[in-house]
Order: structure tokens, then sequence, then C-alpha cells
């Protein structure tokens, strides 16, 4: 939907800036008359709410970065300088680890909404590969944020995350260890890995911004998919960004934020792990180690491996998969409202994402309580389900699966008129 | 440009390629010291070696001491856990080396060559999984238990059962008096 601009200067200072700079052009065709369909619903405000998120995280940390000081004896006590002494320090510092929860929420509802909607196949492949590169961008930021408190778990989490490169010593002896001690800055975790993990905590959110930017060009290319997964044909299936969507998406940013503001103001450590309010101590691991709620599923595929070198490679399989989506899922019919069998495995997929989160924060050797089944199997069993969905459900059901048939337009779908009217210009 | 002949090189080409040649190795030498300077540095490898005094450790007792930033592990073994190390065969180990710095690499996991005398194990006390500090007299082997992902090594630190691929390792070391080591 790239089509011609409509803008229209109407004084003499704005054509003597858009003969200049069209930048005025570009925010009216991007976020003013851009034609969105007419049917968008709830899912789709995820994404207004994520560049909301990304700024409230960028802004909180600047102001958190004048008061954190990145060295291995202050960070822990500067922390709690910002939480007890500095003037809403604990304001601050609330919304900014929680922001990351929230960021996270929102990210897995934005994925799995494009996952259902089938929002990645053509054409909007690197729209798709663009937002799987955010997410990881996301994963590698709140990781190295939260190392930055300097306590148990931070100190734990980062011992851990960098020891995965040590698996490569496995194909190529001594490569890993070299890379660990690069990444460390000596032979453990330590002074210097604390300085460059805020180093880059604070690059990467400004790298994420500007492969938001992408994205959302990616986006305005083809223009959005919708819940229909069908093709816009026309004026009569679209309605102008504005006023439309920016309510929309306002409306239910309004909600997303009361959530959010009652986590921070009367349960701002329900997501944390307590081990985090001890200073960090290199020689005493906490019993157990769990990586923030966000990275649980991920935690529980690792985990369930008994081989280190093919455990790092499924966790970081698990990311990588998701890039090739696109070609993976041989389906012509977008979004699952059409496909019955996809539907129901799609479903089994979320839920097996949270039963991997469930798993991912328990022992490995953990039984359900109260009944002593092993969790391990189950933990097993949710791994293969996640990489089997990808690459034998999606390309098999394409072939196999009748889907139902699709509305001939949006228009006709949405004004429920009950005769599929073949009035829509021809393409 | 070639006009003449196309498949001719010229001058021209020659520049062209020899400039875009200098340019990757000026760029080359320019991202050295961007990579470099997150290696340790020179302040991290002069750390000093580190002496102790074994005399206090009790049969059954476990110090850790710090060196280059890492735990290591002083344990006092007990005549008991002495046996059970030496019972296993090697043959029956998940990693058959023996891990430890004093000894050439090639040397075979024999609770021998874990050390120089049998009461004393001195060991970096890193789960070659992820990097965790395992637990002491855990697990079953009454050696170490990792309480991340569940390793467990027996009484001379040898990985038994659990994702840790190899032994953990041992630190160079020696024996300064009967009594007292030094580390490093």
């Amino acid at each position: 939907m790239a089509g011609q601009s409509t803008y229209v200067p109407t004084t003499g200072f704005t054509r003597w800036l858009d003969a200049r700079l069209p930048i005025l052009r570009l925010a009216n065709d991007t976020i003013i008359t851009y034609p969105t369909p007419r049917n968008l619903n709830f899912w789709y405000s995820f994404g207004g709410i994520l560049s909301f998120m990304l700024g409230i995280q960028i802004v909180t940390g600047i102001v958190l970065a004048m008061h954190y000081v990145p060295a291995a004896n202050m960070a822990f006590d500067s922390v709690e300088n910002i939480m007890r002494d500095v003037n809403y320090g604990w304001l601050l510092r609330y919304m900014h680890s929680n922001g990351a929860s929230f960021f996270f929420l929102a990210v897995y509802i934005h994925i799995f909404r494009g996952l259902y909607y089938g929002s990645y196949k053509s054409p909007r492949e690197v729209l798709w590969i663009l937002g799987v590169i955010i997410y990881v961008l996301m994963i590698a930021t709140a990781f190295l944020g939260y190392t930055l408190p300097w306590g148990q778990m931070s100190f734990w989490a980062a011992t851990v995350i960098t020891n995965l490169f040590t698996s490569i010593d496995q194909i190529l002896p001594g490569v890993g260890t070299a890379i660990a001690h690069w990444l460390w800055g000596g032979f453990a975790v330590g002074d210097p890995t604390l300085n460059r993990f805020f180093s880059l905590h604070y690059l990467l959110p400004f790298v994420i911004a500007g492969v938001v930017v992408l994205h959302i060009w990616a986006l305005h290319v083809p223009g959005n998919n919708n819940p229909l997964g069908i093709d816009v044909r026309g004026p009569q299936d679209t309605v102008p960004f504005h006023p439309y969507y920016t309510v929309k998406d306002l409306f239910y940013l309004c909600l997303f934020v009361i959530l959010y503001a009652i986590v921070v103001f009367y349960l701002p450590n329900a997501l944390v792990e307590p081990d985090n309010y001890v200073p960090a101590n290199p020689l005493v691991t906490p019993p157990e180690i769990v990586p923030e709620w966000y990275l649980l599923p991920f935690y529980a595929m690792l985990r369930s491996i008994p081989q280190k070198l093919i455990g790092v490679i499924v966790l970081f399989g698990a990311l990588a998969i998701l890039l090739f989506v696109p070609w993976l899922d041989t389906s012509r019919v977008r979004s699952m409202r059409f496909r019955p069998l996809a539907k129901q495995f799609f479903w089994a997929l979320v839920v097996d994402c949270l039963l991997l989160g469930y798993l991912g924060a328990h022992r490995p050797d953990a039984v359900f309580p109260g009944t002593g089944i092993p969790m391990l199997p189950f933990a097993r069993l949710g791994t293969a389900y996640y990489f089997a969905y990808f690459l034998l459900i999606l390309p098999l059901l394409g072939l196999l699966e009748t889907p139902r048939p699709l509305p001939l337009t949006i228009a006709t779908s949405v004004t429920g008129t009950g005769v599929e009217q073949v009035n829509a210009p021809a393409e | 440009m070639a006009t003449t002949t196309a498949d001719e090189p010229t001058r021209r080409d020659f520049i062209y390629i020899a400039t875009g040649a200098a340019g990757a190795v000026g760029l080359g030498l320019l991202a050295w010291p961007l990579i470099d300077q997150m290696n340790p540095s020179a302040a991290v490898l002069a750390l000093s070696s580190v002496e102790f005094d074994l005399s206090p450790v009790q049969a059954g007792q476990q110090v850790t001491v710090m060196w280059r930033g890492k735990p290591v592990f002083v344990r006092h073994r007990t005549p008991k856990e002495i046996a059970e190390a030496r019972a296993v065969p090697v043959s029956s180990l998940p990693d058959q080396l023996a891990r430890n710095a004093n000894l050439p690499d090639s040397a075979p996991a024999t609770d021998q060559d874990r050390m120089f005398k049998p009461e004393w194990l001195i060991m970096i006390g890193i789960c070659t999984h992820l990097g965790c500090i395992p637990l002491d007299h855990e697990g079953d082997y009454g050696g170490y238990l990792c309480p991340c992902h569940g390793s467990q090594y027996d009484t001379a630190g040898r990985i038994r059962k659990g994702p840790a691929p190899e032994n953990m390792y041992i630190p160079p070391y020696s024996y300064l008096s009967p009594t007292k080591i030094k580390i490093g």
C-alpha cells in the first residue's frame, strides 16, 4: 500500500520545508493517511504498545544510568542508593525492571499474533525477519540489564550464559574458552565484564530502535496483514490510520499501562528472584539459578538436553528457527481462522510454550508437586513439540489440510451483508 | 574503460584492486585493537599466585581458595572417599582425561593422576557445564552436585552423570612444604 502520497502542504512554511526535507510528508503518510485494513482487532494493538514500552525503557534507562555505577564493588550499592535515596529512584527502577517484563509480555502476544494470522507469509517475510532480529536483540539487552544490579542472580546468570560459548570447545578445543575469556576480560565474570555489559546494555536499545524503524518501513510497503489474511483490494477495505487506529491503539495502550502500573506500584518484586537482593558472591552458586520468566521456555529446553553442546545448539536453534518460518509454512492461506487443523496445532504450541515456561522454573530432577511424576520427560516432549511444530507440522499441514473457503473481500466480510459481492475493482 | 579488449586488465583495474586490498588490510588493522581490548588486560594477567596452608583442614572437610577470580577447592579426603575413587575403572568414566595442568594433556583420569597426594584434592571448583560452583559432599557419588543443571562428580572431581562434558580442572600447583601449597 505504498501508494502515492496524499500530503498537500497548506502554508508557506510547510511548502518551503517540503521542498527541502519532506519530513511532514513522511509523518503524514505513515501515521495519518496510511491506509489500514478496516478489520484489525485487539491483537493488532501490540505494535503500538511495544513502541511505547521501548520509549519507557530508554527514558527510564537513561536517567537510571545517571545514578548507577558499573563497578563490581559499587554496582549493588548504587542500585540500593537509587532505591532508597535518589528522588523517585524506586519508581524509575521499578518501572525499568518491570518494564522489561511487560515489554516481553507484549512481544510474545505480538509474535503469536503473527503466527496465528500468518503475518510472516509473502509478501511480509522481511518484516517478520526484522521482527525476529528485534526479539533476539531484546533478549540480549534484557540479559545484559539483568546482570547490572550485581546480585547473586545477576552474577550467576552472567556466568551461565557466557559459559554457553565454552561448548564450542567440544568441536574446536580451546576456541570456546578463548571466547569466554574475551567476553569476560578475565578468567571469570568480574569487574571488566560488568563494565562492558553496561556499555552494551546502553547501546543495544538504540540498535533496537533502528531495527524498529526498518520493521515499520517493511510493514508500510505491503501494508498490514489482517485477521482474515486476505489482501486489501481497494479503498473500501481500508480506513486511514488516524484517527481510527491511533485511537484504538491508545485505548488498548491505556488498558495495558493500567496493568503495568498495578505491578509497578503494588507488586514490584513479584517477577523478581529474591536471590538478586543478595550481593554477588563468586564463591557461592545459589541453590537454583533461573532466568527471568520470559526466558524460562528456552531454559527448559537447555536443561532437558543432557549433552552440553547439543543443549546449546537447541537453545539457539529455537530462536534461529523463527527466521525460516515464512518458508516452512507451505500453506497459501494466511489466517488460521480458515485452517481448522493448523489452528489446533497453534494453540497446542501456545500451551507447549507455557508448559516449558513452568518446567524451566524447576530443577531438571524435580517432580510435579503431589504426584511424584518427574518433569524431565515433559520438558523433552515439550522441546520436541516446539521443533516439530515448525519443522514437521507447518510444512506438512500446508499440503494435507483443506482450508475453509475465504471471504472475497474484507469489506463484504466486515459489513456482513451475507452476500459475497464481487464489486472490488479488478487488480 | 577497456574499450579495446574486454578481458585485458588495465592499469586502472590494478589500481582499483590494489586500493581495495589496502583498504581491507587497513580496516582489519583498525578492527583488531577494537576486538583485542576486550581480552584480559595486563593487570588481570599479572595476578599473582596464591599460597595456602593445608594443616587446619580436617579429613572430610573442604575449604575454598580464590585464585585468578576462580574458586579452588581444597578437599581433605577420607580413606573411604579415596578407596571409592580409586576403585572406579577409567574406562567407565564419561571423560577419561585427567584434566590436570601439572601433567601432560593425555594423562588418563585415574584417581592418582588427579592429585599429588591421595588425601588432598586441589581442584578448580567450577562445573564444566556452564560454570556454576558445585556443592561438595553431595550427589550420588559423595563428591559434588552442581545445583544448576544437576551434573554429578565423584570424590576425585570427575564427571559421572549429567550434562557436564569434562572433569573439573586441576590448576597448576606445587607443595612448598608437606603442609603448604602454592597455586598458580
